[in-house]
């Protein structure tokens, strides 16, 4: 997993931070080991030696304002001698300037985004579908045969190390946290509003991490991973990224420019893209929405998008996990009108989360996916009744 | 233990047992539950939700009525009258903490987030990448303009003379207090009406100030963060000031027959308390809602 | 404990000029205003939410005992999580204080009831109803509550039908706590037998009244915010929406707020319990007890300025986490006065251990180990590799499990014979002692490892290198539950007398106690001190004979 931690340490991490974190660590951990040596010490000789059958009087002082002050001061000195280089090494983390290049990562339910900002390039990055499959309940798979259970993804983040690389992390649905141990880097994404944070990595290599705040069911289940690099590599990577065709069929959903849609106070807003971003994800758009599509074709694609969007919840057999995930089978929705199908698709109920971040495309063949599957009756759905339905 | 009838009177009031609190409790969760299911539309009915408003407010008269009838049933020593006192003025300060919930979120609202969702501070990068052009200024309803263009209603108008009222109102509870103590129960009872009456006045033009906001100023609860705030630290005080109106009636037809003396009248003073509280959270609102 | 009311006609102390007795059967429950009987009813309603609560950390710890998901669905686990801490904290920790303080304050401070009797029924009996209803979103359509117990928008807003019930049962349980801290507050304030000055007082009592003003001031907070809340998802207003101009950070902000004072609401009712119980079993009297109240005030007070030492990673302003960090910190001060002064008063004490005694030892070994992990989470550099870890988890268990609980259990063998007139098996308290002790440690002090070496919290399952810390976490946590057994067991058998009829425990059950509620017979009269008692100098806690 790591190779600086032991295992059951916090790891000394790959950046000067990292090291100066576990530096304050270590210094906390060995104060509280050397005052609970005293205290819990004299608690023990107190216990083995002031015992009835030992000391059968009782001594009878019971105040001495000298020691009381002595005992509100020493942990006073011993608080700012571990505050100090606390403080000190704080200030250098919250520090953003000057950096190098800049990532934006996004937090969906679940999974995260990356976007290099001014390079054109964005992708997805979720859990392998190895893991996926493994650790769903039941699934009747040994975890711990698999490789890098629950740890891996299918795009890591690529970055340079020696670089000051600036993150701005946010949310697009619910609060996540951005987490990677060996760079000493957590940070809440938050739906509406930016947080910044900066890491240099000394060494290359493969660090993981993962999201760390609730975010709904899946919460354990959306994990980071960095992969640390030379410049050179970098460089390539992202030329790589650029030629395009890696995005699209990398990420389990096409990425489409976050729409401006009106933001419901129950679910997050959608922030409206970064330029950049916006540039660039059309490019990775793999077709114009308003295209008329055949149904075997929505069919087909609808199933990939079902698979590694809704069979988590609502099972690859439709019949979800009631109560708390209904089952699609002959359900009122599948079976209903399609607008109010999509809208529950782009906006979410309840513990469904909204799903705006899928192309038209992609709603449109999961939605005619879900209503002509399981003996479901429902009507083929066009990517231009979506595009309409998001405004 | 001593000669019981000499000590009767000073020892504590312990009441019988007692059935109100449990059909209380009951009556709130049919309420409670009632709504519930209303705001989830999945309908049970109004019933429970009119069943149980109906048996709670059955039970708090029944209540009042009954500390009201020992209490001019002697059975009261001072020492009661000490923890009367002492549980009101505990029971005000938790009312202050929650109106200081509500403060709080119009404070950061004003003072933090809508300036960093405008660019100010560290939060540069929020206003950059997802809400380009935002500029933060109150009254605000946020960057996706929540609610539609609105107008806010003018502190010297409606709202200063509800100051005013309510203000004044301070004054004639005082002075009923003042006539209860000099045993002038006849100006004491005028000037109680006189304080219900101002009561009401501020209850009326509160709500004329509603109906304003909604039909004329499109202010309203989904008005963003101001809408917010401005309703429900209004509507909180409007709900306070409705329950003081009806606490005020209920002493004042006391007072009519008879209840209270001019050395012990802790009911009285309760209530004056209880306005008295209403009328500085006003003050609150009236600076930092209407006027800053 | 159930056993005062064949106590009316006790001898003694049993005035019978009185007029009313308790109803019969059920309707004496349901209408009483006496302390002792509502004391009887909040210490049962606490034991039953306890074992709730404690099937829930089951559900979880059996999930987290490997890798992979074997039994639940993640979103059941986040609703096991999230109701496994309302129902602990809530159904369990706070009504158990709120029945000692019932039971004792009254005896200790010689009244002879709470202030408000009929108030004091109310706040007991808002608990049940308020739990049925918070219960009775798991069997709603989508599920109980599942975005933790701190419920964050916009994650708790995703909740389905079970909202609005999670949202209003919140508040009837903040009613409840609020007329019950007033309650207790009015009697310690207005109530006390002549000659009891403040700085005579019991510590328990004076704890009780620190943790009432904590709750008055509190409570409403939270139950403002979960009004918003409430607000944000049925009325469209945008206190937590940033499209709107709020934030979802407000909350948090409000939250806690109320959440870290509500901690030290969890734990001062402890410090009081392990303040009385010391000094007894060391025969000596308490080590500086005025600096203890200080301490204790003081800890209230900075209590309402650190709050946001939950939210470092959110993204304050630097000044904003120096602060909370500094302030934060110096908590460690003042209860490092109490541990301290706990100590000095073994120091050269008498000491014998019967059970009551144990717990409170093992609760000052154990509670200052959490306190420890607690200093090291307020510095806030580290503290972000910290957050949302099973560090976390293992600091908050620490302080809550041998710490808070630990006081209940210790309270509650302390004074039972005082309650039922019977002595329980000290034979099978002690082995309940230890074999709670050691596994409780086993539960959760590998969780200090699984959080530092990377898993965090609220997951229903986690990577394959942090499988044996939670092994062993499990096994810990099914043997801990299982002691409990011979508790339940003990507290029974003096109930009723398992161990021989007859009411064989002293009026001063223990020989070094001090206090009021030593003076009154075993089991205590169904009315006690319905004239203010003397008060001799022997019994008095705080001690002024200089
Ligand atoms: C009874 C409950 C209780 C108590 C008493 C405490 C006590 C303390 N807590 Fe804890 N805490 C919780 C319950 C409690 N906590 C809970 C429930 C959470 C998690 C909530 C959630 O997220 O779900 C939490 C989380 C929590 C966090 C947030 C962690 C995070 O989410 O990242 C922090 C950070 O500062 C913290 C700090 C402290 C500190 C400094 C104390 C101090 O009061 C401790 C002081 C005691 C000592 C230090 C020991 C004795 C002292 C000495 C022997 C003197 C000498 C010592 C030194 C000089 C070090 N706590
Ligand atoms: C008082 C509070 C309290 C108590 C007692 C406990 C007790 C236990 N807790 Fe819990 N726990 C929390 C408060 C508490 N917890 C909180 C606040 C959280 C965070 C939730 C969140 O993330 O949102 C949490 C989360 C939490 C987690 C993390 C879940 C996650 O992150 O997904 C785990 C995992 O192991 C856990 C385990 C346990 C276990 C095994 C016990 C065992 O100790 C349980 C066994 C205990 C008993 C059976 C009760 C014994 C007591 C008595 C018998 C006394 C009798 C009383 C009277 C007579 C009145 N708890
Ligand atoms: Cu995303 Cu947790
Ligand atoms: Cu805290």
């Amino acid at each position: 997993y790591t190779q600086t931690s032991g295992g059951y340490n916090m790891p000394t991490g790959v950046t000067e931070i990292s090291h100066a974190v576990h530096k304050v660590h270590m210094a906390a951990f060995w104060t509280c080991v050397a005052i609970a040596v005293v205290v819990f010490g004299a608690m023990t000789w107190s216990i083995i030696n002031h015992r009835r059958s030992k000391h059968p009087k009782a001594a009878d002082f019971h105040e001495s304002v000298k020691v009381e002050i002595l005992w509100t001061i020493a942990p006073f000195v011993i608080l700012i001698s571990l505050a100090v280089p606390a403080a000190g090494t704080l200030i250098r983390m919250e520090d953003t300037r000057g950096s190098d290049m800049t990532v934006k990562v996004t937090g969906y339910q679940w999974k995260w985004q990356y976007e290099y900002l001014g390079e054109n390039v964005s992708y997805f990055s979720t859990l392998t579908a190895e893991s996926n499959a493994a650790r769903q309940l039941h699934s009747g798979v040994d975890v711990t045969k698999v490789e890098n259970y629950l740890v891996d993804v299918d795009n890591p983040l690529v970055l340079p190390v020696g670089k000051k690389i600036r993150f701005l992390i946010t949310a697009n649905d619910v609060i996540h946290a951005w987490w990677v141990p060996e760079l000493a880097v957590k940070k809440d994404a938050i739906p509406g509003y930016v947080n910044e944070i900066w890491t240099k990595i000394e060494q290359p290599g493969t660090y993981r991490g993962v999201c760390a705040e609730l975010c709904g069911r899946d919460h354990g289940f959306m994990p980071i991973v960095v992969k640390a690099v030379s410049e050179d590599e970098y460089k390539a990577f992202i030329a790589a990224k650029k030629g395009g065709t890696a995005v699209a069929a990398a990420a389990p959903v096409a990425s489409d420019a976050a729409p401006a849609a009106e933001p419901a106070p129950a679910a997050a807003p959608a922030p409206a893209a970064v330029e950049v971003a916006a540039a660039d994800t059309k490019a990775a758009a793999p077709a114009p929405a308003a295209k008329e599509e055949g149904k075997d074709e929505l069919m087909k694609k609808g199933e990939a998008v079902y698979k590694a969007n809704c069979a988590a919840c609502h099972q690859a057999n439709g019949t979800g996990l009631p109560p708390n995930f209904p089952s699609l089978v002959n359900s009122k929705v599948a079976n209903g009108p399609a607008d109010a199908h999509v809208t529950q698709i782009l906006k979410g109920k309840n513990l469904m989360p909204p799903f705006p971040q899928l192309s038209d495309e992609d709603v449109a063949a999961v939605a005619t996916y879900e209503r002509l599957s399981w003996g479901n009756k429902g009507s083929v759905v066009q990517p231009a009744q979506v595009a309409a339905l998001r405004k | 233990m001593g000669t019981q009838a000499a000590q009767k009177s000073e020892r504590y009031f312990v009441p019988q047992p007692s059935a109100w609190p449990f059909v209380l409790t009951a009556s709130l969760i049919a309420l409670l539950g009632g709504v519930s299911a209303y705001l989830e539309e999945d309908h049970i009915g109004p019933i429970p939700i009119y069943a149980g408003l109906a048996v709670a407010i059955y039970i708090i008269f029944r209540w009042f009525r009954g500390v009201a009838l020992e209490s001019e049933g002697g059975m009261y020593s001072a020492q009661v009258g000490r923890t009367y006192r002492w549980g009101m003025s505990w029971f005000i300060f938790s009312e202050v903490m929650f109106f200081g919930a509500f403060f709080g979120a119009l404070f950061y609202a004003r003072e933090l987030s809508l300036p960093w969702l405008g660019g100010e501070g560290s939060k540069i990068a929020t206003n950059l990448t997802l809400w380009p052009g935002f500029e933060a200024h109150w009254p605000s309803n946020g960057p996706a303009q929540l609610g539609g263009a609105f107008k806010t209603i003018p502190a010297f108008s409606v709202p200063a003379i509800n100051t005013a009222i309510l203000l004044t109102s301070g004054v004639t509870i005082t002075m009923a207090h003042h006539a209860l103590k000099a045993s002038k129960r006849g100006a004491c009872i005028l000037w109680m009406w006189a304080t219900v009456a101002l009561g009401c006045a501020f209850l009326y033009l509160q709500a004329h100030e509603y109906i304003e906001a909604y039909t004329e100023l499109n202010l309203t609860l989904r008005s963003g963060i101001y809408g917010s705030t401005f309703f429900m630290l209004t509507g909180f005080h409007g709900m306070h000031v409705t329950l003081g109106t009806i606490m005020l009636i209920s002493i004042t037809l006391r007072l009519m027959s008879g209840h209270f003396k001019p050395d012990s009248h802790f009911g009285f003073e309760g209530v004056a308390w209880y306005w008295h509280f209403v009328d500085v959270v006003w003050l609150g609102l009236f600076v930092v809602v209407y006027w800053l | 404990m159930a056993h005062a009311h064949d106590d009316h006609a006790h001898g003694g102390h049993g005035h019978d000029d009185h007029a009313h007795g308790p109803d019969k059967g059920i309707m004496r429950w349901i209408k009483t205003t006496n302390h002792k009987d509502l004391g009887t009813l909040y210490l049962f309603f606490a034991f039953i939410m306890f074992f709730i609560g404690g099937l829930m950390s089951l559900v979880i710890r059996a999930e987290l005992f490997h890798p992979g998901l074997q039994f639940v669905d993640p979103e059941f686990f986040n609703q096991m999580t999230t109701l496994h801490a309302l129902v602990m904290i809530f159904g369990g920790l706070m009504p158990a204080f709120t029945g000692l303080a019932n039971w004792m304050v009254p005896m200790m401070i010689g009244c002879s009831d709470l202030a408000l009797p009929r108030v004091n029924n109310w706040g007991f009996w808002l608990l049940p109803f308020a739990f049925t209803m918070l219960l009775s979103t798991m069997f709603m359509p989508g599920g109980g509550p599942a975005g933790g117990w701190t419920l964050y928008p916009p994650l708790s807003l995703q909740t389905a039908n079970a909202f609005p019930f999670l949202i209003f049962s919140i508040h009837l349980m903040g009613i409840s706590s609020i007329t019950g801290a007033i309650n207790v507050v009015v009697t310690i304030l207005n109530m006390r037998t002549p000659g009891m000055t403040l700085l005579k007082m019991p510590l328990f009592a004076w704890t009780w009244l620190i943790t009432g003003y904590l709750l008055i001031a509190v409570m409403p907070v939270l139950a403002g915010a979960v009004t918003m809340l409430l607000t944000d998802k049925y009325f469209g207003t945008s206190f937590f929406s940033a499209a709107g101009g709020g934030d979802p950070v407000l909350f948090q902000h409000v939250f806690w707020f109320f959440g870290h004072p509500e901690v030290y609401i969890l734990i001062l009712p402890a410090f009081g319990i392990v303040s009385t119980i010391i000094p007894t079993f060391a025969r000596k009297q308490l080590f500086g007890y005025d600096s203890m109240v200080y301490a204790t005030a003081g800890i209230a007070f900075l209590s309402f300025i650190v709050w946001a030492h939950h939210m470092f990673t959110v993204g304050m302003p630097l000044a904003g986490e120096l602060f909370f960090m500094f302030a934060t910190m110096l908590i460690a001060v003042p209860t490092g006065v109490k541990v301290f002064n706990w100590v000095a008063t073994m120091w050269r004490g008498s000491m014998t251990f019967e059970t009551p005694m144990l717990f409170a030892v093992g609760f000052v070994f154990l509670f200052t180990i959490g306190g420890f992990s607690g200093v090291m989470l307020a510095m806030t550099p580290v503290d972000f590799q910290y957050h949302d870890t099973y560090f976390v988890v293992a600091h908050f268990h620490y302080v809550l499990v041998p710490g808070a609980v630990f006081s209940v259990i210790a309270a509650i063998y302390y004074w039972i014979p005082k309650w039922t007139g019977r002595m329980y098996n000290e034979f099978w308290g002690k082995t309940h002692f230890w074999l709670s002790t050691i596994f409780i440690n086993l539960t959760f002090f590998p969780q200090h490892f699984a959080g530092l070496a990377g898993m965090q919290r609220r997951v229903p399952d986690y990577a394959l290198q942090f499988t044996d810390f939670n092994v062993i976490s499990s096994i810990g946590a099914f043997g801990f539950f299982v002691s409990q057994f011979i508790f339940i067991f003990n507290v029974l058998a003096s109930c009723y007398g398992w161990f021989g009829r007859q009411r064989n425990a002293p009026d001063r059950v223990w020989e070094g106690a001090r206090g009021l509620e030593w003076t009154v017979p075993s089991p205590a009269p169904y009315h006690t001190f319905e004239d203010p008692p003397e008060l001799p100098a022997h019994e008095v806690t705080g001690v002024h004979d200089h």
